[in-house]
């Protein structure tokens, strides 16, 4: 088990290195810089004072050069100044991340609580009408697109409730931050939790079938017994390594939930920061993604270890 | 019944000169909530060139005279004194001295005096040690040869020739003074003014914050305790925070017709004003490359437009016809319909374009043999939708146009490398005046003079028109060189677009400016009646 910790964290330390030279290498290669969108605003280019520019926030440099300079400043805990608040990009990310870190949390309850009991009540319940209803209900939940649920859900709020829950000031307690992202998890967590319930449900129903399952009854185990005990906890895997990428796809995928609901967060300013060439905030977000991303997919992998015993005995 | 409704007119006309009086007594006190559309790229009006910076940046500074702020239509005869009790030009036009206020400081408690003026010019001049990060109106003041103190308290602007023009390029939101003691830096990040109100908080994409200037000069100003501006980028969640009542106003010039009509229906009791904001769309050729070197090319070209439908399809009917300057009523000095209606390629379409037809088939052009070209535009939709009706028009000539969508950052690297045969863009006019548009987009070897279009001799037009001192000798002028350039297919103009404005019954005293979306947004008299 140690052996494989061990294995597990180079291989994720090589991965961030690889991810590192990627993101640095693919922001440059994409046309224009900020010296670009600066004059751009302007209607105007002056070749002189772009260059100037350009050598004031170091991008004359070689394209090695500044990799170096950016990584050993993150080995130090200085992740360069923004090119557009100018300000630390460490002072224009860190305020960002628990935004989308409730809101992500949120979304993510949702799906699971949502996801995985409805999951196994459509499986224990094959071909009902309880079935066909959540089949039905989890199907819109995969085809409909955040951006117009979102919306629809707005449009509603104003026209019935004459208010919206969007973001314009940062909440104050825990009452008011549950009632501002909770609308928008929702609105993220209902794709999130359709696409767990299905995998729940498909997952369900293939364990159902196992001989050992037969067994359990056999020896008669209750109804309750086999489904909850011996069922779910087997079909489980899939279920988790699934609800780990959503956990890395919500901190750094909600993009348009975050624009729909004017929510602060992490995908919003990225986004933003791409379109202004703001490369040390853009490197480090990725980077912070690429980590959270990682780190969850890390303990999946030992959660898998604690689930399955055949490949904590197989490493 | 006569007697009865006289009565009940007596009544409603009562209530009405009660309400009056009543909402013209201002209330101090509130914050005014306004929705930002995007984050601006810095906070320093002096680096910027767009009004996402003017409408936040604006009511926290001053400029020597500015254009009365309840006056929608800005002309010369509506400058008034702001940070300059008064001004005079001397005999020969050649400078122009303003007596200062006393007793106005910035921000951070420094006294407002003379050397103020002078580093503000140094600085856009480039001639000071600081230095902006870019300077887009470098040449707007290239007339003012030397800025010299006289007093703390006077200062005269030297020019090396008369401009009366100078006076509208100081009374534009573009125009502020900077305090010598704050650097250009600060200036982007956190701004120190003489305005109305005080710099608070900047955070990108989500808020701007300012907050009442106790010490403000105008005694009594301003009313609002502070103004919140919430940058909200999606524009469907915006006009629903804004019928919601989350914000109190739309951002400035923002909503299209079919929005405000929108908004209308969800919020009968919203005030929505829709105006131009002297903004064109025009047509740019690269004279430079074949076969657009032809003048006769491009006439068929300017020929082939029909401003009318592209107006009713893009801005369903609100856009105006006209030239450069934006057309009357509202702009000060476009070109009658009259005068229009005499340049090619503004009057019967139909006839037009079989001129133009005509010129293409003289070219060997036809319908088996159209000339293929790329229409390139930004790839945003204020420029792509045009464009699109644009390549649809040109058709009609025999012009087979492919869009060309460039991603936003490239475009202008794009034009200046003179890398397009024919593109779509949009100019946006500081202030309706003649020597901005003109020697802007039009003089030789200006930066912004995308189609590099240089007649000499109407150059010496433009000089001449500028050192005009009589209004209407000089509108004629200006009409006359209008109407050249657009017969000279310089940068044929293809409309005027008009835009809305919305903003709570609450909200009192809001003027919205209809010659241009820049300078209207000190908002020190706003008040709300809540």
């Amino acid at each position: 088990m140690g052996t494989y910790l061990i294995r597990r964290f180079f291989l994720m330390l090589l991965t961030l290195f690889g991810i590192s030279v990627l993101i640095f290498t693919m922001l440059r290669l994409v046309p224009g810089n900020i010296a670009d969108i600066v004059f751009n605003a302007a209607g105007m280019i002056d070749v002189a004072e772009k260059a100037k520019l350009e050598k004031e926030l170091g991008l004359d440099r070689p394209i090695a050069v500044q990799y170096v300079q950016w990584v050993s400043g993150l080995a130090h805990g200085d992740l360069g100044y923004s090119y557009v608040s100018e300000k630390p990009a460490i002072q224009e990310i860190l305020p960002r991340i628990p935004i989308t870190a409730k809101l992500a949390g949120l979304a993510l309850c949702f799906s699971v609580l949502f996801g995985v009991p409805l999951g196994v009540l459509s499986a224990v319940r094959q071909n009902s009408t309880l079935d066909y209803t959540l089949r039905v209900i989890s199907l819109s939940g995969l085809s409909i697109p955040s951006f117009w649920l979102g919306l629809l859900i707005l449009m509603a709020c104003v026209a019935w409730f004459g208010t919206i829950p969007i973001y314009t000031d940062p909440p104050k307690g825990f009452w008011n931050a549950l009632a501002l992202y909770s609308v928008p998890a929702a609105a993220v967590g209902f794709r999130s939790s359709a696409l767990v319930m299905r995998l729940t449900r498909s997952s369900m129903l293939e364990v159902l079938r196992q001989d050992y399952i037969r067994t359990a009854r056999a020896k008669g185990a209750s109804e309750r017994n086999v489904n909850y005990h011996h069922a779910l906890r087997n079909a489980l895997l899939p279920v988790v390594t699934v609800i780990g990428i959503e956990a890395a796809f919500l901190m750094g995928g909600l993009i348009v939930t975050e624009t729909v609901f004017n929510i602060p967060g992490v995908a919003r300013f990225l986004v933003e920061a791409i379109r202004w060439r703001d490369y040390p905030i853009v490197q480090n977000l990725v980077m912070f993604i690429a980590v959270v991303a990682v780190s969850i997919n890390f303990l999946i992998d030992l959660l898998y270890a604690v689930l399955d015993p055949r490949i904590r005995y197989a490493s | 019944m006569a007697a009865k409704l006289s009565a009940l007119a007596a009544v409603t006309l009562a209530v009405v000169a009660s309400t009056i009086a009543q909402a013209a007594e201002p209330k101090h006190g509130g914050i005014l909530k306004i929705y930002h559309r995007e984050t601006p790229p810095s906070l320093s009006i002096h680096e910027e060139a767009t009004f996402t910076v003017n409408v936040p940046a604006m009511p926290l500074l001053n400029n020597l005279v500015v254009y009365d702020q309840h006056k929608p239509q800005n002309s010369m005869g509506t400058i008034v004194p702001e940070l300059a009790t008064s001004w005079e030009w001397s005999k020969d036009n050649l400078s122009l001295v303003f007596k200062l206020r006393q007793g106005v400081t910035w921000h951070d408690g420094k006294p407002f005096t003379a050397k103020d003026v002078k580093c503000t010019f140094d600085l856009l001049q480039g001639k000071a040690q600081d230095k902006f990060r870019k300077n887009p109106r470098k040449d707007l003041f290239n007339n003012v040869s030397e800025v010299t103190t006289n007093s703390d308290y006077e200062v005269t602007l030297h020019l090396k020739r008369p401009q009366p023009s100078l006076l509208a390029m100081l009374a534009s939101g573009y125009s502020p003074m900077y305090a010598c003691h704050v650097t250009a830096a600060q200036m982007r990040t956190h701004p120190i003014g003489t305005g109305p109100f005080k710099f608070v908080e900047f955070k990108q994409n989500e808020s701007i914050k300012l907050a009442k200037n106790e010490n403000y000069w105008k005694k009594g100003l301003p009313y609002l305790d502070g103004i919140e501006f919430t940058i909200i980028s999606n524009r469907a969640t915006a006009v629903l925070a804004f019928v919601a009542g989350k914000v109190d106003m739309t951002f400035p010039t923002e909503m299209t017709k079919a929005l405000v009509s929108d908004i209308k229906k969800q919020d009968p009791s919203a005030i929505c004003e829709i105006g131009p904001i002297n903004v064109s769309t025009n047509l740019i050729i690269n004279r430079e490359n074949p076969p657009f070197n032809n003048i006769e090319l491009r006439k068929a070209m300017a020929l082939a437009i029909d401003r009318k439908s592209m107006i009713d399809i893009i801005y369903q009917g609100q856009g105006d016809v006209g030239g450069t300057m934006l057309p009357p009523p509202e702009g000060v000095w476009g070109m009658p319909p009259d005068l229009l209606k005499t340049i090619p390629g503004y009057d019967e379409v139909n006839k037009d374009r079989e001129q133009a037809r005509a010129i293409m088939a003289k070219l060997g052009y036809g319908p088996n043999n159209p000339l293929k070209i790329k229409v390139s535009t930004r790839n945003l939709a204020t420029y792509r939708d045009p464009a699109v009706v644009l390549i649809d028009q040109l058709k009609t000539i025999y012009i087979d146009a492919e869009l060309d969508p460039v991603e936003s950052s490239q475009w202008f690297a794009k034009i200046a490398r003179n890398d397009y045969s024919v593109g779509l863009n949009l100019t946006g006019n500081g202030i309706d005046d003649p020597d901005q548009a003109f020697y802007e987009n039009y003089s030789c070897g200006s930066e912004r003079n995308y189609t590099h279009y240089c007649n000499k001799e109407l150059e010496a037009l433009f000089d001449k028109q500028s050192v005009e001192t009589d209004f209407e000798k000089r509108k004629k002028m200006v009409w006359d060189i209008d109407k050249k350039l657009q017969e000279d297919v310089a940068r044929p103009i293809l409309m005027h677009a008009r835009s809305g404005t919305c903003w709570k019954p609450y909200v009192k005293n809001m003027t919205i400016m209809n010659n241009s979306a820049y300078n209207g947004y000190r908002y020190e008299d706003l008040w709300i009646d809540k």
